[in-house]
């Protein structure tokens, strides 16, 4: 089973966790952005053959939402929230 | 080609079987075709049988990496239906019923096509409201979607003992798709192979797409293969969880993000559940299969994924919804599993499409796509050859996204 680091918790089983979705940037101002960046905004996300960020939430263990860099083909987490691993 | 039938099977008998020939050939790979078709699954295999039968294109190569039938046609729970939510998605669907249901006379091979019901075990009131809707929609279309008692759901699936009136979730009702099916999957890309090879057509296993070429007039121009570059003024990526792997080569981005989808089967056993049971709330599937083993799926992984693999987290919580309608099954030992990567689009509807690089199409986020086969062939195949959308399809342009016209689909995923 996945491990993932909490900040508070240490490593706990993935089951502990729910998923929160992947990390995207901050909504822009549709009127101050192209069309095309817009969309791309709404739709689009990253889909490496690698590591992508995430969001989860230590639903059943302390409640803190985190980020940590996985990567989609090993499912190995390359970036921890410390910034560690 | 070689017929398939009761004399020819006598007749090879009596020869003990030495005198089969090939279903298809091998031929020597050209450095140019009139279309690529990037990936020999359902999808990719399909397509080319269209393009040769439907418009007489048969300069056609079909390009996969592993072997025929090893990909996501060889990942899935086999379920044939056609009960979407949209307007836009349940003609297409019919439609690739009607064409699963005809194809072992078409292709002269037997899919063993078995047309046996979906039930959908409804646990809640919201879920009865959601297929009530879907089954107002569906009589438009000449889908089918009939309520049932809960006295009727036990009826049908005498297994299902869990669900009782003391249980969390009581089932409360179902409904019933009768058009729904199971077949064999590696006959659907056999028999398709063979057709293919009949028409004229090369399939071409061992040969990985690692680059897509484009000319300097921004057309797309060809593959970059280990055997060498195949020149094409067509390239169609049917490739499932890669689309974006690919299209990325030419600078091409996508709404589309990969996800695994996973299911696993048990042991066989005699006959026990003659039907597709759906359970939507408690987030499980299952059929069981002509060897006898059930055949079972949930939920997708959490977050993205090309791993084709099951998560010991996915596989817990299916198997604890499954008990908690068939107790029964506790008994059961698990005999294997596997995970298909597959890409969903933003709205869960599929897309397919010429793409911003002039003659690179693609067919992609078909979640669920196996039922989709022979219609996304069909309509693939329509707009390659006519530069049109079919139109079945024409609401699932990639034009959608643009002008924010979702095609928000929930029929997609069938647990939940």
């Amino acid at each position: 089973m996945m491990q993932i680091p909490c900040p508070f918790c240490g490593p706990r089983n993935e089951s502990e966790f729910s998923f929160g979705g992947p990390v995207k940037p901050p909504r822009p101002d549709p009127s101050a952005v192209s069309d095309e960046d817009w969309t791309a905004w709404l739709t689009q996300v990253p889909n490496p053959l690698g590591p992508v960020q995430e969001q989860w939430w230590h639903v059943r263990g302390c409640g803190t939402w985190l980020t940590i860099w996985r990567d989609t083909r090993t499912h190995d987490i390359v970036e921890a929230p410390d910034g560690g691993r | 080609m070689q017929r398939y039938s009761a004399f020819s099977l006598l007749r090879h008998g009596i020869n003990r079987h030495t005198t089969w020939a090939p279903a298809w050939r091998s031929p020597p790979l050209k450095d140019r075709y009139d279309v690529i078709v990037i990936g020999a699954g359902g999808h990719g295999l399909a397509t080319a049988y269209y393009l040769a039968k439907e418009h007489g294109l048969t300069n056609v190569a079909v390009l996969e990496r592993g072997w025929l039938g090893g990909g996501n046609i060889a990942r899935n729970t086999i379920t044939i239906r056609s009960n979407y939510m949209r307007d836009a998605s349940i003609p297409f669907y019919v439609k690739s019923v009607a064409l699963y249901e005809a194809m072992t006379r078409e292709l002269n091979f037997n899919m063993m096509h078995s047309k046996r019901s979906m039930i959908d075990v409804i646990q809640n009131y919201p879920m009865m409201r959601d297929r009530r809707r879907r089954q107002h929609i569906m009589d438009i279309y000449g889908s089918t979607y009939e309520q049932i008692s809960e006295a009727e759901v036990r009826r049908r699936i005498p297994a299902l003992t869990g669900g009782g009136p003391d249980a969390r979730l009581p089932v409360v009702g179902g409904y019933v798709h009768t058009d729904a099916a199971i077949n064999r999957h590696d006959a659907v890309a056999w028999g398709y192979a063979r057709a293919i090879d009949a028409m004229g057509g090369e399939i071409h296993q061992q040969t990985p797409v690692t680059q897509l070429l484009r000319g300097a007039d921004g057309r797309i121009e060809g593959v970059e293969t280990p055997r060498g570059v195949i020149r094409a003024p067509k390239v169609a990526v049917a490739v499932s969880g890669h689309t974006t792997t690919l299209t990325e080569t030419v600078g091409l981005k996508l709404p589309l993000r990969t996800m695994n989808l996973t299911a696993f089967v048990s042991e066989p056993v005699k006959p026990l559940v003659d039907v597709i049971v759906n359970c939507p709330d408690a987030g499980f599937y299952l059929s069981q299969s002509d060897k006898g083993s059930l055949v079972i799926g949930g939920a997708p992984d959490p977050g993205q994924s090309f791993r084709r693999d099951i998560k010991q987290t996915v596989f817990e919580d299916t198997v604890s919804a499954m008990l908690s309608l068939f107790p029964s099954f506790k008994k059961l030992k698990f005999l294997r599993q596997w995970g298909g990567h597959l890409d969903i689009a933003h709205d869960a509807s599929p897309i397919q499409d010429e793409t911003d690089v002039p003659g690179l199409f693609i067919t992609a986020g078909w979640w669920g796509g196996y039922k989709a086969i022979p219609a996304g062939g069909l309509t693939l195949a329509h707009l390659v050859a006519t530069g049109r959308p079919h139109p079945l399809m024409e609401p699932f342009g990639i034009n959608r996204f643009r002008h924010l016209d979702y095609v928000m689909e929930t029929g997609t995923t069938t647990a939940r």
